[in-house]
């Protein structure tokens, strides 16, 4: 691939990231940043599954797998009762189509930050035949229906899979006539609408193996929101059948679910050889995004790197590890059980959450050269003490304040001043909270922590588990003698340096005040 | 943020409701015009073994003593065979014409053939010839019928192994 070309895709995709950024601020107003279905599109994805597979559990049990008797059992539920089978009908159907629209945002979404690469590949790849499970067994269910929108789907998808010179007889010969659909094809079919869903089951599980604390279901209220969106549309626009299918006629007119059946007009106006190229390029491109040729400026960035002597097998790192990139071996020291944790290149997202959850990485300890169990060579652990010292020994007024925040946040650099010691962290799950005690011990007033909004993170979880050792809620945790009052969290993604700049005002004057609020946190 | 409760939940209302407005919408809009009301469908399809490529040969007993026991098989017949043509005339017009190959590496597979030609609703000649004996000699079969279509009818032209002959159904 050119030069050109990858100017070209860099230019679309930061031309595309300019405009999620604003779409996902619009929906930042009214959901906030922890609901905000922009921000768990993965999960949502996860929880328009479960819907599906709850509802289809009934819908299987009610219907009857036959050629002659399916419609009519679907029908019944639809109209006799539509109370519960055809209100699941409808979520199930809707569902489905939620879940393609959220699962193409969700691809698009993780295109334009560019998530497709390096430690992410794996996700990316093993996210690109899920696409096709979706579309497989969405368009499967259509025939299941056996009306005549069942009909014209399961036609149009023989003379598609006909096109490629693997079958014997084709297979549009199974819908000559009416005695030609049997109930073994339809066995076919339930056979398609259930075990390909079971491999996109499997395949999401594959998809999330390198994730650690993988979100498979959104928070409760945005679940909630989803669910009753769904409930509301099935109600106000109830699923019903088409006319039973009949071979001897075909539908002038249908009314066709474009989220999935699209392909079938498209066939029509154009060949299945021509929709064949289409898909096999859609495919392949997107299983040859993350191999493009890395940009000469770019430098992958050093892995985490663990110091034996000073790793004491704790499995903190392992467990507050975002991608599963840590491992636990047994130590070189030769102690029974004695563990010592193992970096995992290929998976190291070189986001130094590991050095952050390090009991080993507290700078109280009297050693002139601080060193931890497991350190960014980048960013090394001793480093940052230094530079909080150093900074902290320039900074003068009477509120001194040191602002911890992460690169791929609101840029702290901004905020820097004769009061003000800003220092941006990789992420700022890399800050192990006695940085926070260390900082108001050596003359700070108070401790801002910022980086990416909770739901935001670029390391997925490296602001909740700050957030949650700050809180004292997870290892390793801020003292309970710290003064609460003078540390301050404030979440801003980049380019929010507006919001950071206000709250930083805030806390100056929340300090300077006599009676200085409690809990700030 | 929005600071105002009130205007939370209307805002998430609205774009809770927008969602539900292009799932709703396009999970059965715009409506798909797949044939024009006047229009029929005629499928031809078969799925046909086309006559051996050479006349198979009577061993001879000397031929066949020759051969091992188990391999003694009284007539030597070559496994390719002939490729099936099909043409289809609809009011004197010609408006199909194929060669189908015979499937399998060996060529000794049925020659399969799936056509939708769209007409027009009426009444129409319908005229199909079909060869599956190899060489120039003329077609083996042939219709040649007036049929009435009713609009969005499926007119199916198949070959019967049984009978021998094209079939409309």
């Amino acid at each position: 691939m050119t030069a050109n070309s990858l100017d070209a895709l860099d230019a679309v995709r930061s031309g595309g990231l300019l405009v999620y950024r604003q779409i996902e601020r619009c929906f930042d107003a009214p959901f906030g940043t922890a609901l905000n279905p922009w921000r768990h599109l993965g999960a949502l994805g996860f929880l328009c599954f479960w819907l599906i597979a709850v509802t289809g559990f009934y819908l299987f049990a009610m219907l009857d797998t036959s050629a002659i008797e399916a419609y009519r059992s679907i029908d019944w539920l639809t109209r006799q009762q539509w109370y519960l089978g055809g209100l699941l009908r409808s979520i199930h159907r809707y569902g489905a189509d939620a879940f393609i629209v959220i699962t193409l945002l969700h691809i698009i979404k993780e295109f334009l930050l560019g998530r497709y690469t390096g430690f992410r590949r794996f996700s990316w790849l093993t996210g690109v035949p899920l696409l096709w499970f979706i579309f497989i067994s969405g368009i499967g269910g259509f025939w299941l229906n056996w009306d005549q929108l069942g009909q014209f789907s399961a036609i149009a998808t023989a003379e598609l899979l006909d096109w490629l010179p693997i079958f014997a007889t084709p297979l549009t010969r199974n819908f000559l006539s009416v005695t030609t659909v049997s109930d073994r094809l339809f066995s076919l079919f339930v056979f398609i609408h259930l075990g390909v869903p079971l491999l996109l089951l499997f395949g999401l599980w594959f998809h999330v193996q390198r994730i650690n604390h993988a979100e498979i279901f959104p928070p409760r209220a945005l679940s909630l929101g989803t669910f009753a969106t769904l409930l509301v549309l099935a109600l106000v626009a109830p699923v019903v059948s088409q006319a039973p299918a009949d071979l001897s006629t075909i539908p002038a007119v249908l009314p066709l679910d474009w989220f999935y059946l699209f392909l079938h007009p498209l066939m029509y106006v154009s060949s299945s050889g021509s929709v064949w190229l289409l898909v096999s390029i859609v495919t392949l491109l997107l299983f040859g995004l993350p191999f493009l040729p890395k940009r000469s400026q770019f430098v992958a960035p050093a892995i985490a790197e663990v110091h034996a002597d000073n790793c004491n097998g704790c499995r903190r790192c392992f467990d507050d590890c975002p991608y599963a990139a840590i491992t636990m071996v047994p130590h070189p020291d030769g102690k029974p059980g004695q563990q010592l944790a193992r970096v995992i290149p290929d998976m190291c997202a070189s986001c130094g959450i590991c050095t952050g959850s390090c009991p080993s990485s507290t700078p109280f300890r009297n050693v002139s050269a601080l060193v931890t169990g497991i350190d960014m060579p980048q960013q090394p652990i001793n480093d940052l003490r230094n530079t909080l010292k150093k900074s902290l020994a320039a900074l003068e007024g009477d509120s001194k304040i040191v602002v911890f925040g992460c690169d791929n946040g609101a840029r702290v650099a901004t905020l820097a001043g004769k009061d003000v010691a800003s220092i941006s962290l990789m992420c700022t799950g890399m800050l192990p909270p006695s940085f926070v005690e260390y900082a108001l011990r050596d003359g700070a007033s108070g401790v801002l922590i910022t980086g990416c909004s909770s739901s935001g993170c670029a390391f997925r979880l490296g602001s909740r588990w700050t957030e949650a050792r700050l809180y004292g809620e997870r290892e390793p945790r801020l003292r309970n003698n710290v003064p609460r009052e003078r540390l301050h969290i404030v979440w801003a993604d980049h380019g929010e340096e507006k919001k950071l700049l206000v709250a930083l005002n805030e806390f100056r004057r929340s300090m300077a005040a006599p009676n200085k609020p409690n809990g700030i946190i | 943020m929005l600071k105002s409760k009130p205007l939370v939940w209307i805002g998430q209302v609205l774009l809770y409701a927008l969602f539900a407005l292009i799932i709703g919408t396009f999970s059965s809009a715009p409506k798909y015009q797949h044939l024009t009301p006047d229009q029929a469908l005629i499928k031809l399809s078969f799925s046909h073994l086309g006559k051996h490529i050479a006349t198979c040969h009577q061993r001879t007993p000397e031929e066949l003593a020759k051969l091992p026991r188990n391999m003694r098989a009284p007539m030597q017949c070559q496994r390719e065979r002939s490729p099936v043509s099909v043409e289809v005339d609809l009011d004197g017009t010609l408006v199909y014409r194929h060669v189908a190959q015979p499937s399998g590496l060996s060529k000794d597979g049925a020659s399969s053939v799936y056509q939708r030609i769209e007409a027009t609703a009426g009444e129409h000649r319908l005229a199909i010839r079909m060869k599956d004996s190899p060489g120039d000699s003329a077609f083996d079969y042939k219709r040649d019928e007036v049929i009435h279509l009713k609009p969005g009818q499926v007119l199916v032209i198949d070959f019967s192994q049984e009978k021998g002959s094209i079939t409309l159904q």
